[in-house]
C-alpha cells in the first residue's frame, strides 16, 4: 500500500526508496489504520498462546490476511487460520477461500455446523427462513473448546452496527464463549490486556478503527483479489422484505415471491440464507470504492437479515458467543 | 491535501448532549445512513418524541443505554469530511464510568467537553478537563451546549468562559483551548455557522476539528523509540537465516545505517534494513509498523527498546508516576500487580503513594494511604526488571503504562510516568 497513496500523490516503488518524507511527513490515514492493525496483530502473536484467525472469505477477513503477510512475513504465520461453514455459503467464496489458504501456504481448519447439526449439538430451523446464522455460535465455541485457541481474530468492526461500536480491540470472552458489555477492561493507548485463564478467551479485531469505506480502499491500494460476488454479476434472486436474496436449489418461498434474473453484487459475504445482494453495476474495484463512498445505507442494514430481528439484534447474538 | 486521521474524544456530564452533539455531527456531514436514521425516527417515536428526531439514539448502542438514556461504554464513531477523516470516542458521564473516560481519551488527539449553559462548571466538567490534560491531549475545545436554553445570551456564554478559563489555567499546559457556543439540538455552530448568535466571530466546531495538528505530526522533533515487539525468525529448515525485530515505531523517526542502542542491555549496532512487507525504505516515521534488521547479531527479545544512543530514555527499576485507578479494591501501598509498559510486562510493587490529587482544586493532599476508583495519585513504584521510559508529558507511548491484577487479569490502574 505505499505504492499508492489515497490523494494521488506518485508515491515511490518497493525496494530500495524512500517515502516522500520531505513533502509530507506523516502517515497517510490508511498507513496509519493498518500499521496498528499490524501492532495489534503481532501483540497476539506475542502474548497469547493458541491464536487463531477466523477466515470466512470475505472482505474483512481478506484484508485480515494481507494484515498477516505485513505483520509476519518472511516467517509462516504463528497460528492456523479457521473457517465456520454453514454449508450454506456462496460456492464462488469457497472456492475463493481454499486458493487463497493455498496461495499462503497456509493451514485451514473447517469447522462445520453441519456436523454439529449431525452431533445433535444444534437443532436445524426450519421454514422458508430457516438460517444457520444463529447455530454457527455454537460451532464456533466447540471448536474453540476443542483447539484451546485462547485468542480469535475477527474482521469485525466498529462501524458495522450499534453494539460493535462499543467493543473493545481486545474483546474478553468467558469460559462460555459471553461477551459482557457492561464489564469490559479498560482499553488504554496501545497496551492490550489479553490475560485469559484456561477456557477463557480473548476476540481481537484489528479492523476495529476501519470503516468498510476504508476496507475497500485498502482492497484497492493493495490490488487484492475477492470473491466474484463482490462485482455486479446476473443472478437469480427472489425478493423478501425488501432485499434480494440469491436462489438456489431447495430454497422454499413463500406466497408471492418469485425468482427473477437481477444484475446485483454483494456488500458482506454471510450464508446465502440470510445475506442479500443490491442491484448494481460496479465490476471492478474502483466502481465498488465509488458506490461505497456513495451510499446512503449501512452495509448490513442493507444486506443483512439476521441483524434485522430486533432492535438489540447484535448485542444478543454477541452476548452468546456471536463474531 | 493528506486525508489524515484525528482521533478526538467527547465527554461531559449526564444530560449535557454528547450524544446529541455526535449525532449532529454525523448528521450534519451527511455521514448518517437512511437506515439508521430510519431506526432513529422509529425508535424516538416509541419513545414518545413525534415528530423529533432523537439523534442521541445514533450513538446509544446497548439496549440499557437507549432503555435508561444513558451512555454506558466508550462507543466508537466514524466520520469523516473532504478534509480529514474522525474517529470519535463517546466517553460515558456518569462518575461511575470515568475509567471509560480513560480508556477513549488515552489516544486522542483532541477533547471536546461539554456544558450545559444553563447548569454552568460543575465538578465533573473539571474532572474531564483535568483528565484530558493529564492524559496529555493537545487540544481542549469547551463547547457550551444549549445555548438555545439561555437565549443564545453571550453574557451568559462569556461568564462561564471566565470561569473555566480560571480552572484551565491551572492545567497541565495544552496546545490551544478554544470555547465555543453552540447548541447540538439545533445545530448552531457545530457544522453550520449560527444566525442565532452573530456575536460570536470563532470558528465553528467542525472547522476547528479538521484544522487542528495531529500527533505524529513532527516525527523529527521526537527521539526514536522501537519497543521491539516480535522477533521473525523463519524456522532453520527453512534454510533462512533471516533475523528481523519487528514492532511499531512509538516515535521519532529511524535511518537505515544510523547507531542504536538495545536498551536496558546498552548493545549497540547499526540498523542494517528498514524492512516491511512492500520492500525495504531508507527511512521510517512514528507510528510505521515494520522490522528492523541490525548489522551486528545481537540477541534481542521483546521487550527491549532500541532508540538512538545520543536520545535514550531512562532505564529505571524505581520511578514515580501518576495512577488513574481503575476498580473498586483501592490500590494499596505494599500492592502487586503486572505492569505493562510498551512491549515490556514486568512485576512491580507499590513503594508509597506519596499523594492525591483534589480534581476540583487541583491541590496534591498529602497521602491518604490508599487509591479509591477514579482517584489519581502520585505513587513510586518498584519493578523486577528495568524498563526504558520518558516522562509522559514528553512521550505518550513510552510514558504510559497499565497495572493488572494477576488474581482476576483486570486491568486495574494507568499509570503516566512522572520522572
Amino acid at each position: 500500500m505505499w505504492r499508492r497513496s489515497t490523494d494521488g500523490q506518485a508515491k515511490p516503488t518497493h525496494t530500495g526508496t524512500v517515502m516522500s518524507v520531505v513533502e509530507r511527513p506523516r502517515l497517510s490515514h490508511l498507513q496509519a489504520l493498518e500499521s496498528e492493525a499490524i501492532h495489534i496483530m503481532r501483540e497476539v502473536a506475542a502474548e497469547l498462546e493458541r491464536p487463531v484467525l477466523l477466515f470466512s472469505g470475505g472482505k474483512d477477513s481478506i484484508v485480515l490476511l494481507r494484515l498477516a503477510e505485513k505483520a509476519f512475513r518472511p516467517a509462516p504465520f504463528p497460528f492456523p487460520l479457521m473457517h465456520v461453514d454453514t454449508a450454506h455459503n456462496f460456492p464462488e467464496v469457497i472456492e475463493f477461500r481454499d486458493r487463497r489458504v493455498a496461495e499462503l501456504k497456509e493451514r485451514l481448519i473447517v469447522a462445520s455446523v453441519q456436523d454439529s447439526i449431525d452431533a445433535g449439538r444444534v437443532v436445524e430451523e426450519t421454514g422458508p427462513r430457516a438460517s444457520r446464522n444463529r447455530l454457527q455460535t455454537v460451532t464456533l465455541l466447540d471448536a474453540i473448546a476443542e483447539h484451546s485457541f485462547d485468542a480469535a481474530f475477527g474482521g469485525a468492526r466498529r462501524d458495522e452496527e450499534r453494539a460493535r461500536a462499543k467493543e473493545r480491540v481486545f474483546s474478553f470472552r468467558d469460559d462460555f464463549g459471553q461477551w459482557d458489555p457492561k464489564n469490559q477492561r479498560p482499553e488504554l493507548w496501545n497496551l492490550y490486556n489479553g490475560r485469559v485463564r484456561k477456557g477463557e478467551h480473548v476476540r481481537v479485531f484489528p479492523l476495529s478503527n476501519w470503516t468498510e469505506l476504508d476496507v475497500w480502499e485498502y482492497i484497492d491500494s493493495e490490488q487484492l483479489e475477492v470473491p466474484s460476488i463482490y462485482f455486479a454479476h446476473e443472478r437469480e434472486v427472489f425478493e423478501r422484505d425488501g432485499m434480494l436474496y440469491a436462489w438456489r436449489e431447495g430454497t422454499e418461498l413463500i406466497d408471492g415471491e418469485s425468482v427473477f434474473s437481477e444484475t446485483v453484487r454483494y456488500r458482506t459475504v454471510g450464508d446465502m440464507s440470510c445475506t442479500g445482494g443490491v442491484r448494481s453495476g460496479a465490476v471492478t474495484l474502483e466502481e465498488v470504492v465509488s458506490e461505497i463512498a456513495a451510499t446512503r445505507i449501512t452495509e448490513r442494514g442493507e444486506t443483512r437479515a439476521d441483524d434485522r430481528v430486533s432492535e438489540a439484534a447484535m448485542e444478543d447474538r454477541k452476548k452468546a458467543g456471536y463474531f | 491535501m493528506p486525508l489524515d486521521l484525528l482521533r478526538l474524544t467527547t465527554a461531559g456530564s449526564v444530560d449535557d448532549g454528547k450524544s446529541t452533539l455526535i449525532g449532529r455531527l454525523l448528521y450534519d456531514t451527511k455521514q448518517v445512513f437512511q437506515d439508521q436514521l430510519d431506526h432513529v425516527a422509529e425508535a424516538s417515536r416509541r419513545r414518545g418524541g413525534e415528530g423529533v428526531l432523537d439523534l442521541a439514539l445514533l450513538t446509544d448502542g446497548l439496549r440499557a443505554e437507549r432503555e435508561q438514556g444513558i451512555t454506558i461504554d466508550v462507543a466508537y464513531r466514524y466520520f469523516a469530511t473532504p478534509k480529514r477523516r474522525f474517529i470519535i470516542a463517546d466517553c460515558p458521564g456518569h462518575q461511575q464510568y470515568t475509567r471509560n473516560m480513560v480508556t477513549g481519551a488515552s489516544t486522542a488527539d483532541l477533547s471536546v467537553i461539554l456544558l450545559d449553559a444553563r447548569k454552568g462548571v460543575l465538578e465533573q466538567s473539571k474532572r474531564h478537563a483535568f483528565i484530558s490534560a493529564l492524559l496529555g491531549i493537545p487540544h481542549l475545545v469547551l463547547a457550551i451546549n444549549k445555548m438555545d436554553l439561555v437565549d443564545y445570551s453571550r453574557e451568559r456564554f462569556e461568564e462561564l468562559v471566565a470561569e473555566f478559563d480560571g480552572f484551565v489555567e491551572k492545567l497541565n499546559p495544552v496546545a490551544s483551548v478554544n470555547y465555543l457556543p453552540i447548541s447540538a439540538l439545533q445545530g448552531d455552530n457545530v457544522v453550520e455557522r449560527s444566525e442565532r448568535m452573530d456575536w460570536y466571530e470563532g470558528p465553528m466546531l467542525l472547522e476547528l476539528l479538521e484544522g487542528v495538528e495531529v500527533a505524529y505530526d513532527h516525527p523529527y522533533d521526537t527521539p526514536a523509540r522501537f519497543p521491539v515487539q516480535w522477533v521473525i525468525r523463519p524456522a532453520s529448515a527453512s534454510g533462512s537465516d533471516y533475523r528481523g525485530y519487528a514492532g511499531q515505531l512509538a516515535s521519532g523517526a529511524l535511518r537505515v545505517g544510523e547507531e542504536i542502542v538495545v536498551l536496558p542491555g546498552g548493545q549497540q549496532t547499526r540498523i542494517a534494513a528498514i524492512d516491511t512487507y512492500d520492500g525495504e525504505f531508507d527511512e521510517a516515521l512514528a507510528p510505521m509498523s515494520l522490522t528492523l534488521r541490525l548489522e551486528d547479531d545481537l540477541d534481542v527479545s521483546r521487550g527491549e527498546m532500541i532508540c538512538r544512543p545520543d536520545a535514550t530514555p531512562t532505564v529505571a527499576r524505581e520511578f514515580y508516576a501518576d495512577i488513574c485507578w481503575l476498580a473498586d479494591q483501592p490500590l494499596k501501598a505494599g500492592g502487586r500487580y503486572a505492569l505493562k509498559h510498551t512491549t515490556r510486562t514486568a512485576s512491580t510493587v507499590i513503594d508509597k503513594i506519596s499523594d492525591k490529587i483534589d480534581v476540583h482544586t487541583l491541590e496534591r493532599s498529602s497521602a491518604q494511604g490508599e487509591l479509591e476508583l477514579n482517584d489519581i495519585g502520585r505513587v513510586r513504584l518498584r519493578t523486577n526488571t528495568p524498563l526504558s521510559i520518558d516522562p509522559y508529558r514528553r512521550n505518550r507511548r513510552t510514558g504510559s503504562f497499565i497495572l493488572i491484577d494477576e488474581a482476576t487479569n483486570s486491568t486495574v490502574g494507568a499509570g503516566l510516568i512522572a520522572v
